[in-house]
Parts: structure tokens; C-alpha cells; sequence
């Protein structure tokens, strides 16, 4: 058993299907956005193609260091909303990460009253859809808080949204730390914050880094709040795909580009760090 | 477990940043929302301006054949989605449970689906269902066979969602099951074989049963997103043609902003709330259940090994 066994052609020949099957559009998304619109009306060629970059010179030209001479009028939309896209969700992950570590903490370490309320309502709060807190947001973030169209509100939206599953994973690897680690500490004198901060966070690192790949995916990739949130200026990288597929004549070509620059951060993550991914799946569903 | 010594505000000042943030966005939105849910107001309006309806938006809700009509395709879609993930992802998991070479590498190319965003999910399907310039059509027609209107049709386009659907997170039920098999106790198996059980028999009597707890958690939570899934068909038909794709958090958003019934929309939220609140209770009501049998199961089996 423990040898690799020999297994039947058949079972390869799945393997290579499912392969296809999972990477195949994500492929061909990419291989799209190589393609000159010419090259993708014509059926006939459609492996056969000359990759050119002309498509995403299009949509970053303002945040070229050149000119594109293929393009006419250069459209900023694309690269202002990147550059919103990584400010939201950069910032929405590190304040979630920072204070959903201490809660997470606070609700493996002390006991203190109302710690079961606190635990059960995080939990509860897992399940909440962001099309549910449209309504809502929008009329507070709006009229109350005055955050409409700008980041901070989008920001503060995210990271309430994170916070419950950011809780929850940290804990599973927080009670894994050793107790006597911290205990050992606080007899030489250390505060709880410096216990929490020198002996806890660098232990629970690959926790930390699970946490932080899916805080920023959900940030990354979200729509619907930011869509409802943001104004001409504040738009996320989602809000204007979404935007530009509800044109009449759809430039396959540049959405394609537009959608893959989209994919390449959590692509990179899960090349990077899938181990993690998975940690952090299975901790967040089986502990469930 | 607790560490002596410590200030009696000290938990509460590790919770208090995280608890502030949750309160002010999230609980007390939610709050809003079930007020909002009775009252008849428009996106213009201050929520102060709104007029007190009692329980007119419920009402109007029942009566209303759209929204009767969503909640129907959302149970659909979301039934039938998690019923395929879960035999295809479980079924994979346990034809796929060996060692292989480059298994990891495997679930990583599984596990991209999941990673890309919603709209970019949404967006390259719509590129793929595309009559003409699509590729499925295009393979179709290159075979000899009739186009099929995947999305331009109200008997396909639901069809044609959950295929996505099932795409992206197939793979979320095939690693979680991949996970739970993995970790089932090796003298249960061994025995099971030394006593000539078949392969069949294995998985019905000791692999199933054994996993089953897990299953049905993953099972509940991937039902719980089922019912949050939004972006994908949003790029995909936008709810349509007709009605046939739109699930309840479309209509919710579509009767926010583009019939700007805040009301009624809060009302539709505080359903769909309503719904994954109890799916949530049951999950952790079954896990725990489910794990106190399997348990007695995996000592049974052990004792049975021994």
C-alpha cells in the first residue's frame, strides 16, 4: 500500500478529463484575451492564433509607461478602479486579520461572561449573503454614516463581512498553541498583549495566511456592495466588468483581459499556498 | 485553560475592536433591515420619512407571483445544484482516494474555480454559451449538431447556470470529502478487508457511514451559499429570460434598485435571512448528532478490529 499502486488507463484518462474539465474555461478565458477580435469571430482558427498583448494595452493604458498606438481614446476606467480594487481590499484584509485574530483569541483563551453568546453569534453571522445587507447598507452608509462613494465605507462593509469566518478558522489554530508557551511568558513578566503578539501570532502563521488568502478573495472579487457603495471614482475592478458586459457590443477581447488581470492575484495565491486554502477550507467546514 | 492573573477587562479588550466593527456593520444593519421591512420607502427618502406599513410588504409578498415564482427557482437551483456536487464531489472523492503521484498538484488545479471571482465565473460561461462565438456551440455545429440556445431560452438557461455552478464547487465537495476519507480510521478498513468485504461493500457499509457526518455539514453549508449565489448568474442572464434564472438575492437586488421598493426588498431579505438561519441551526444541530454516532460507530469499529 504504501508504494504508489499501478492503476488501470481508465483511471488516467479520468484524471486528464477532470483536469481539463476544472482548467479548461480559465484557459480559455486567458487564450481569449491574447486573441485579436478578428481571431475570435472566425471560427476556423480557434487554436491557431498569433497571442498579442494589444488587448490589455487597451484596458491599462492609462497606467502604461507608453503609449499604446493601437489605441484611440484611452479609457481610465480600468486602472483607477484597480488601483481602488487593491486599496480596498488590501486594507479590509489587514484590519481583519489584526482585530478578528485578537477576538479570536480573546474566545479561545479567557473565560469571561457572555463568552458562548459571543462565540454563537459570530457563527450565526457566517451565513449572512451580502444581497441581504444591501438594503441596509446602503440606507445607513448613505443617510447615517455619510460613507457612501468612498473606500473607508467599502472597507468597513468587507471587513464586517470577514470578520465571523476570519474568528472562527484563527480559533482552530489557536487552541493548538501550546498553553505552556504563554504561561512560560507570563511568569517572565509578559503582558497578554505581549504574550499575543510575540508567542501566539507567530505560531499560528499558516492560520494567519488562510485567513488572509480568503478575507482577500471575498474583498477582491465582490460586487454587489461595492457596486451599491462605490461612485465614479471609488469603483472596484468587479463593478466595471459588470458595467462593460451590459453594453450592447461586448468587446470579448478586452473583457477577457480585464477578467483575467482579476484572476490573476487568487490564481497566484492558490499556486502559492493551496495547502493553506485547503487547511482553511476543511477547518472552516468540518468544525462547522 | 484559562491563564491566571489576568485583569478581569483584559478578554474584553481583545474583543472589542472585532465586537464594535460586527455591531455597527453588521448586526445593527441587520436590525435596520427588519425595521425597514415594515415601512413603504423609496431610496430618495430619508428611512426616517418612510411610512409605517405594518405588515404590508409580507403580505404583498405572498400575493406577489414573481417573487412566489424566485423563491421557486431558487429552491431549484439550489436543490439541484448541491445534490449533483454531492455525488459528483463524493463520488470522485472515493474513485480518486489512492496514492497517486501529483495529487496535490491535482487539488490545485480543483481548487481554482473556487478562487476566481463570481463575475469572472459568470462572465467567461457567458463567453462559452455564446451562440455564435462560443465554444460549446461551436463544437456542436463542428459535430453536425443543432445549436442549443443555452442561455437564450427559458427552458435551458437554469440548466445552464447549475452547470456552472457545478463546475465552480464540485470541487469544494470533492476536497472536503477527499479530507474527510482520508482521515477515517485505518483498523476499521483493515478489518473490513481481512473479512473479504468488497469494495462496494466498503464504501456502503464503513466508508458512507463513517463519513456521513462530515457530508452532511458540507452538504448544509454548500446549501447555505447555494442560496447566497448572486454574481455569477447576475453576468450570466441577469435573472432571465423571463424570470427562469432569478433567484431570491437577484430579485432582492433588482427590487432595491431598479423598482426601489427598499421596503419590499427588506421584507424578501428578512425571508431569505429567515431560511439560512434555520439551515444553519440544523447543521449544527445534525454535526453534532451526527458526530456523537459516529463516535460510538468508529470505538465499535475499532473494538470489532481488535
Amino acid at each position: 500500500m504504501e508504494n504508489a499502486q499501478r492503476q488501470n488507463p481508465a483511471f488516467y484518462a479520468l484524471l486528464a478529463a477532470l483536469v481539463v474539465m476544472s482548467a479548461g474555461p480559465i484557459l480559455l478565458m486567458i487564450a481569449t484575451s491574447l486573441k485579436l477580435n478578428v481571431d475570435i469571430m472566425d471560427d476556423a482558427g480557434s487554436l491557431l492564433f498569433t497571442p498579442t498583448l494589444r488587448n490589455y494595452e487597451t484596458v491599462l493604458c492609462n497606467v502604461l509607461w507608453y503609449a499604446p498606438e493601437h489605441v484611440g481614446y484611452c479609457d481610465k476606467t480600468f486602472g483607477r478602479a484597480l488601483g481602488n480594487s487593491l486599496v480596498i481590499s488590501l486594507t479590509a484584509t489587514a484590519i481583519t486579520l489584526v482585530i478578528g485574530c485578537m477576538a479570536a483569541y480573546a474566545l479561545v483563551r479567557f473565560r469571561f461572561r457572555g463568552r458562548g453568546a459571543v462565540s454563537l453569534t459570530t457563527l450565526m453571522m457566517r451565513m449572512v449573503p451580502p444581497a441581504v445587507l444591501l438594503v441596509p447598507v446602503f440606507g445607513i452608509w448613505t443617510f447615517q454614516f455619510g460613507l457612501d462613494g468612498t473606500h473607508a465605507g467599502i472597507v468597513l462593509v468587507y471587513v464586517a463581512m470577514n470578520l465571523p469566518f476570519v474568528i472562527w478558522i484563527l480559533q482552530s489554530f489557536i487552541v493548538q498553541v501550546p498553553i505552556q508557551l504563554e504561561e512560560s511568558a507570563r511568569i517572565d513578566g509578559a503582558g497578554p498583549m505581549q504574550v499575543f503578539f510575540l508567542i501566539v501570532l507567530p505560531i499560528i502563521k499558516p492560520g494567519l495566511a488562510a485567513a488572509a488568502i480568503f478575507t482577500f478573495r471575498i474583498a477582491w472579487n465582490e460586487f454587489l456592495l461595492a457596486n451599491a457603495l462605490s461612485n465614479r471614482n471609488t469603483r472596484t475592478v468587479p463593478v466595471t466588468i459588470v458595467n462593460s458586459l451590459t453594453e450592447y457590443d461586448i468587446d470579448w477581447g478586452v473583457i477577457m483581459a480585464t477578467g483575467t488581470l482579476l484572476a490573476i492575484p487568487p490564481i497566484i495565491f492558490t499556486f502559492v499556498a493551496s495547502r493553506q486554502i485547503i487547511t482553511g477550507m476543511t477547518a472552516g467546514a468540518v468544525k462547522g | 485553560m484559562s491563564i491566571a492573573r489576568t485583569n478581569r477587562l483584559t478578554p474584553y479588550l481583545f474583543l472589542a475592536p472585532a465586537g464594535i466593527v460586527l455591531l455597527v456593520a453588521l448586526l445593527y444593519p441587520i436590525g435596520y433591515m427588519i425595521y425597514a421591512s415594515f415601512l413603504d420607502w423609496n431610496p430618495s427618502q430619508r428611512i426616517g420619512e418612510a411610512d409605517w406599513i405594518g405588515l404590508r410588504n409580507y403580505t404583498n409578498l405572498v400575493g406577489d407571483e414573481a417573487f412566489r415564482e424566485s423563491f421557486l427557482v431558487t429552491l431549484k437551483f439550489a436543490a439541484v445544484v448541491v445534490g449533483l456536487e454531492m455525488v459528483l464531489g463524493v463520488g470522485l472523492a472515493l474513485l480518486l482516494d489512492r496514492k497517486i503521484r501529483g495529487m496535490s498538484a491535482l487539488r490545485t488545479i480543483f481548487i481554482l474555480p473556487m478562487m476566481i471571482a463570481p463575475i469572472v465565473v459568470g462572465m467567461m460561461w457567458r463567453y462559452m454559451y455564446h451562440p455564435t462565438v462560443g465554444i460549446l456551440n461551436r463544437t456542436l455545429g463542428d459535430v453536425g449538431l443543432e445549436p442549443v440556445p443555452w442561455l437564450s431560452s427559458s427552458e435551458w438557461a437554469l440548466t445552464s447556470v447549475i452547470i456552472a455552478d457545478v463546475w465552480q464547487w464540485t470541487p469544494f465537495i470533492f476536497i472536503l470529502a477527499l479530507a474527510a476519507l482520508q482521515s477515517l480510521p485505518r483498523s476499521a478498513l483493515e478489518a473490513a478487508r481481512i473479512d473479504g468485504a468488497t469494495a462496494w461493500q466498503q464504501i456502503w457499509h464503513i466508508k458512507l457511514p463513517l463519513m456521513m457526518p462530515v457530508l452532511i455539514v458540507t452538504g448544509l453549508l454548500r446549501l447555505i451559499d447555494a442560496f447566497k449565489v448572486l454574481e455569477v448568474i447576475l453576468v450570466m442572464t441577469n435573472g432571465g429570460p423571463g424570470l427562469s434564472t432569478e433567484i431570491l438575492a437577484l430579485r432582492i437586488s433588482r427590487t432595491a434598485s431598479e423598482f426601489r421598493e427598499l421596503g419590499e426588498a427588506a421584507a424578501m431579505s428578512n425571508v431569505l435571512l429567515i431560511l439560512l438561519l434555520v439551515l444553519t441551526v440544523l447543521m449544527f444541530a445534525y454535526g453534532k448528532v451526527a458526530e456523537a454516532r459516529a463516535d460510538r460507530l468508529r470505538a465499535s469499529a475499532a473494538e470489532g478490529a481488535v
